[in-house]
């Protein structure tokens, strides 16, 4: 299980990289979007993978569930999503300014 | 237990949200704007003094025992902080007052202003690693907006920027996390220290910690600070004055903590490569302030050295060096503030920030002048002024560590500080005066409060310096001590 989700960890995250190397404003979103996705799936990786055990500590079963890492994804994909919506209502007015998406063009300083 | 803490974050917090609700009543958000920031100073101060009496402080949030629940800690460094905070907030505020226009004020800029004052207290009292995350992202959500509100052209650029490297630093400070988790199986930082220094810091962790600097080095703009120059010079004075004060700090503050409390056992590996991004921070940094010749620009990458210069003294891991950061900081949070607004003002005033269409200011405005020229003697750390102990700590503290190319890079780009400073001094006050009074661009009725009170600021820092240094020192003694911190927080847990 746990290579299972290396590959696909590993998969979101060059995915995500190729997407935010491309000159489209909306590819980059999109490409940090599923580098957040890979990073969620990370951290439920780390804190161990279990099947069938409850979250509680101390119960009769000798094994339980890390409840820890939901807790943490939890706020991470709140926070992933809230980037996500701001940065797509800034590059769709950065686009209505601008007249472009294209990141070649908005490179660099002004007076260069 | 101490419930002080968290009114540092309330206040602000609670203040901003209401300022939400009364969108059209301006002169109410200036008033509670302005007092939120008089009261959470008041606190800081009280902070630093049951600091001095009682030692470092803490708060279990909702009675949850370390490290289960999230603590708030408070040692003297992060109270030192936490007050140049609250000061340079306020003086930022003032300036924003006359300068930052309705259009701004009406769209929710003091919520927003107070949010990232918020985020930025949160990041300097939270003892728990994935809670100064969501602090760091507090803060930075705040300043995305801060810096595209106006929406001009340059604004949008720059925040596509800014945004993009920043959504990619908090995705690997979760991967860190993730990892830091995964080998040591907690968060809180009290309690990583403690088993970091039980079960000894091995390849593994060793490697976790080099994606911390990566991360925090993305956020302190160490090395890694290519999009600093663009984003800090786009968004209007007071903004950019608060983002040069404090946002490159937090990160800095970040690798203090970590690299002084949790990843301290392997300094050959971890400290000197921090050393060697310092170095290579202040060159860079140093000629970007020589090549440019708008002040804006000189300006953003004097921000640059300065958080070479900081991490120096974090990368000769010796407490004479430390000492010489913290005072250090302190200095730079407050004169990185004030040369923002005096350049802020004089763009305003002359509608230009190229140097060579600036010039004979000082007939016209002798008090920005001088005021100007005490910032740059200051900056360069000339003394009597504020930033001539740190210096002379850090410097001292690098030739200790044996790191002598790190201590004279440092002594060498303050020349060039100096340089770059005094060349705006010279081009933009010196001369022929080309601007009469009634052909101005803007005015300084107004700005001119905040830019006095930071001047008195690190001037009062240099002479009293004395009166200054059992604070820092007990805040140096802390941070090279990480049992008092891991006592503090865990108390008797602490053996477990």
């Amino acid at each position: 299980m746990e290579t299972l989700m290396a590959i696909t960890i590993g998969f979101l995250f060059s995915l995500g990289t190729y997407l935010v190397l491309t000159k489209s404003l909306i590819r980059i979103i999109l490409g940090t979007s599923i580098i957040g996705h890979g990073v969620n799936l990370l951290i439920l990786t780390m804190g161990g993978l279990k099947t069938g055990g409850p979250p509680l500590l101390g119960g009769e079963d000798l094994s339980y569930t890390d409840a820890l890492p939901q807790a943490l994804i939890l706020t991470a994909i709140v926070i992933n999503f809230a980037v996500t919506a701001l940065f797509l209502v800034l590059a769709y007015r950065s686009y209505k300014t601008l007249r472009t998406d294209d990141m070649e063009q908005l490179r660099g300083y002004e007076d260069e | 237990m101490n419930n002080a803490l968290i009114l540092l974050i309330i206040i602000p917090l609670i203040t901003g949200m209401v300022l939400i609700i009364f969108r059209k009543k301006i002169v109410f958000h200036r008033v509670a704007s302005a007092a939120a920031l008089l009261v959470t100073s008041i606190i800081s101060l009280i902070l630093i003094y049951q600091v001095k009496t009682k030692g470092i402080q803490s708060l279990q949030l909702g009675g949850w025992e370390a490290p289960f629940g999230i603590s708030f800690v408070v040692d003297m460094f992060s109270a030192l902080l936490l007050l140049t905070t609250s000061l340079v907030a306020f003086a930022c505020l003032g300036y924003a007052f006359r300068s930052i226009g309705t259009e701004r004020e009406a769209n929710y800029f003091y919520p927003l202003y107070l949010f990232l004052i918020t985020g930025v207290y949160g990041s300097f009292l939270t003892g728990d690693l994935f809670n100064l995350f969501v602090c760091f992202e507090v803060m930075l959500i705040s300043s995305y907006v801060l810096l595209s509100l106006g929406g001009t052209k340059i604004q949008l650029r720059e925040s596509i920027k800014y945004i993009l490297i920043n959504v990619l630093s908090s995705s690997l400070f979760l991967v860190g996390i993730a990892y830091l988790y995964a080998v040591v199986g907690t968060l809180n930082m009290a309690h990583l220290s403690a088993r970091i220094a039980e079960v000894g810091q091995d390849g593994v962790t060793t490697t976790v910690s080099l994606l911390f600097i990566i991360v925090f080095g993305l956020k302190a703009a160490l090395f890694l600070f290519y999009w600093l120059p663009g984003s800090y010079s786009a968004p209007p004075t007071a903004i950019g004055a608060i983002f040069a004060a404090l946002l490159t700090k937090v990160g800095i503050y970040a690798l203090f903590r970590t690299f002084t409390l949790i990843f301290y056992h392997e300094p050959q590996i971890t400290h000197l490569l921090l050393g060697i991004m310092g170095v290579a921070t202040m060159v860079l940094g140093a000629f970007g302030a020589i090549a440019f010749s708008d002040i804006k620009r000189i300006l953003t990458y004097n921000v640059i050295i300065s958080v070479g210069l900081i991490i120096a003294g974090l990368a000769s891991y010796s407490l004479i060096g430390i000492t010489g950061s913290i005072n250090y900081l302190v200095h730079d949070m407050i004169i990185k503030a004030l040369l923002f607004l005096i350049g802020g003002t004089i763009i305003s005033l002359t509608g230009t920030d190229k140097l060579g269409e600036v010039t004979g200011l000082i007939r016209t405005h002798p008090y920005l002048g001088w005021m100007f020229f005490i910032a740059a003697l200051s900056v360069s750390g000339i003394p009597p002024l504020s930033g001539f102990l740190g210096k002379v700590f850090i410097t001292k503290g690098t030739f200790e560590a044996g790191y002598y190319w790190l201590g004279g890079v440092g002594l060498m780009t303050s020349l060039m500080v100096l340089y770059s400073v005094m060349k705006i001094f010279m081009n933009a006050f010196w001369g022929e005066t080309n601007l009469s009074q009634e052909m101005e661009k803007g005015t300084t009725k107004g700005v001119m409060f905040p830019i006095v009170l930071l001047t008195m600021l690190t001037v009062l820092l240099g002479v009293g310096a004395e009166a200054m240094q059992p604070y820092v020192k007990i805040a140096a003694d802390d941070l090279m001590n990480p049992l008092h911190y891991i006592h503090a927080v865990l108390g008797s847990n602490s053996l477990q």
